[in-house]
């Protein structure tokens, strides 16, 4: 187990490092900073003080890794459109709020999305299956745009129970937060419905109901536990896309979290903030992956020792 | 062997599959009667309706599809089919319990073993405290002789070799000792050494408990060895029942008859086995008289018109045929 953990550590750095390439060159890409954002006709003398400040001396590789040491100890620069900030600060500031609305959001999609996906097998061609079936056709084909709208125009424009928009008191997060899970629990529901029908139609779920268990109890523990190990992938995605901050549910209802910087800081090419928010995004990707990696051995025995695995 | 006090009776039992297709009379009309100590043989080819018959016995027929119309299932004299489903699942696993085909799809491959068999024990028994049914679970993995049994409980089931997970299920089976046991085909996926060992286990295990035990086979091989009397099932009826020594020298049925010629012999050389004629009829609106008529050698005009119920030929030998005695 300890072995399986390492390994996935060493691969997660890895990683990390192939990202750290790809943002810092791509953010290069669009040319020498100083040229987009310095002053015309600088003169030579304060070009090379605003160089020393944004660290672009020397050659692109010679930069590359002055960015990677800086980066691991969190310092990415100065901001570009707030000179007295750095990158690492002004993120600091939105990335609380955001995890606020994400985790809302995650929970939302796990207390909903498994029990709807588990009922809807265990009660398979049921009415209640077809009403979760509509909900999850809905759920992933509704754009959240259009959803986060409507909402806003329903309860805070005609109801007036919600505010519009903005972070004041817990009932702000209600909106923004149902916007985000709808998605994760339509994809929830329907990855848990279908790994659970393969599973109650198993061979160990029917001796499990020989054996005297209630079905209540095989279905949450028999049939639930092999069946979770599918979507665990898939949630890990969604997890990590909600809590890293949901761009557009930040924009609608102007949530001012990472996602919403993301937008403002890429509108502005204040590159600092952007590579700090992609290396921060990566870096929690990574992280839930290797969570995900662990739960899995977890859930299912024959992962945990990879050349022990028989037929 | 038996002291012929009837542990399970069951009478006139009937599982129709509702499907779109049509309706599948999967076990239609079925009766037989089980004896303390016994083993009954319930053999059949792929189809005939055995497993069906296993599953009604334990009310667990696949939903929606199959449906029990009629007859009964008497256990120690309760019907069964009677009973509401919260007082029948507490029987199951502790007044009857069953050992399915396949020992490596049995069990939960995300459960310990020792999870799994503490859980059959302590269904049944919520009052007993951890360390009492730890020792029932050892006890049960020591009757059928598990090697180490203590090694074993952390194991999960990939862990172990089919003969070991078939007898790991078969220790979940007798942990509450039940008075029936059903196993369905339990060696068809052993290879044939460990089939050899389970069929003799099983019987230790009878020996030990006086459990009653219906044994589900296609392999006349597996009834000679295992079981005392035998019913051969066809169609989804049972044709003929006996003593398995009766059965085996004087064969009331064709259909029985016709099963015993096709067995691999050691004693006659053949070039091919012989084999039956046809297949078997769709149970989606049979025929009204014998359902084995399409392919007999010997069938009459008789036997496609009017179903022969069973009548007895010996003491204890039953057969469904009208031309019996020309069976020979």
């Amino acid at each position: 187990m300890g072995r399986y953990v390492l390994l996935n550590v060493i691969r997660g750095i890895l990683t990390l490092l192939a990202i750290s390439v790809i943002v810092f060159f791509l953010a290069r890409l669009t040319g020498d900073p100083i040229d987009v954002l310095g002053p015309e006709n600088m003169a030579p003398i304060d070009e090379q003080a605003l160089r020393d400040k944004w660290g672009l001396n020397g050659s692109l590789v010679e930069q590359y890794f002055a960015f990677l040491g800086n980066a691991v100890r969190g310092d990415f620069g100065p901001s570009f459109k707030y000179p007295d900030e750095s990158a690492t600060s002004v993120i600091a500031d939105r990335i609380p709020r955001s995890l606020q609305l994400g985790l809302a959001g995650v929970l939302l999609t796990v207390l909903i999305g498994i029990p709807l996906g588990v009922l809807a097998a265990a009660r398979r061609g049921s009415w209640y299956d077809r009403v979760a079936k509509g909900i999850a056709l809905f759920g992933q084909s509704v754009p959240e745009f259009w959803l986060a709208i409507m909402l806003v125009w329903v309860f805070a424009v005609q109801l007036g129970v919600v505010r519009t928009s903005g972070r004041a008191g817990w009932s702000s997060i209600v909106l923004p937060s149902i916007v985000m899970a709808v998605f994760g629990i339509a994809a929830l529901l329907r990855l848990f419905r279908s790994s659970m029908l393969d599973t109650l139609g198993s061979e160990y779920v029917k001796l499990a109901r020989l054996k005297g268990l209630p079905r209540s109890r095989v279905v949450w523990k028999h049939a639930l536990k092999p069946a979770a190990s599918g979507p665990l992938t898939f949630f890990a995605t969604i997890a990590v896309r909600l809590l890293t901050g949901a761009t557009v549910v930040e924009i609608v209802f102007a949530w001012p979290g990472a996602g919403l910087l993301a937008y403002e800081a890429a509108n502005a090419r204040d590159f600092p903030v952007v590579q700090a928010l992609a290396m921060i995004t990566s870096t929690a990707i990574v992280v839930m992956n290797l969570l995900v990696d662990i739960l899995y051995a977890y859930l299912d025995p024959r992962v945990r020792l990879g050349q022990k695995v028989m037929a | 062997m038996s002291t012929m006090e009837p542990v399970l009776t069951v009478d006139g039992l009937r599982t129709h599959l509702f499907t779109r297709w049509g309706t599948t009379r999967a076990v239609d009309g079925v009766s037989f009667t089980l004896h303390r100590g016994e083993t009954l043989g319930i053999v059949g080819e792929s189809g005939s309706g055995k497993s069906m018959l296993a599953l009604s016995l334990v009310r667990l027929t696949p939903e929606p599809a199959a449906r029990i119309l009629a007859g009964s299932v008497v256990l120690d004299g309760t019907d069964l089919l009677t009973l509401s489903e919260k007082r029948m699942r507490k029987l199951r696993g502790s007044a009857i319990s069953m050992i399915l085909q396949d020992p490596h799809q049995s069990l939960n491959p995300v459960f310990t073993v020792g999870n799994q068999l503490a859980e059959a024990v302590h269904v049944h028994r919520p009052e007993l405290a951890a360390a009492a049914v730890r020792e029932r679970v050892l006890d049960g993995l020591r009757k059928v002789r598990m090697p180490a049994p203590e090694r074993r409980l952390r194991d999960y089931p990939h862990e172990l070799s089919g003969g070991m997970k078939q007898r790991i299920v078969g220790a979940m089976a007798i942990s509450a000792d039940p008075r029936v046991l059903i196993a369905d085909e339990p060696t068809t996926a052993l290879d044939v050494t460990t089939q050899q060992r389970y069929l003799r286990l099983l019987r230790e295990i009878q020996r030990e408990t006086g459990v009653a035990i219906i044994l589900i086979t296609h392999d006349f091989g597996v009834v000679a060895e295992a079981c005392d009397r035998v019913a051969v099932m066809y169609a989804g009826r049972i044709v003929e029942q006996g003593p398995v020594r009766e059965i085996f020298d004087r064969p009331r049925h064709p259909y029985t008859r016709a099963l015993l010629d096709s067995r691999p012999r050691r004693d006659v050389r053949l070039d091919r086995l012989p084999s039956i004629e046809g297949s078997p009829p769709s149970l989606v609106d049979p025929p009204p008289g014998c359902r084995f008529a399409p392919r007999c050698r010997l069938a009459a005009e008789r036997c496609t018109a009017e179903y022969p119920e069973l009548t007895a030929v010996a003491p204890g030998h039953e057969t469904a045929c009208w031309r019996w005695e020309e069976v020979s």
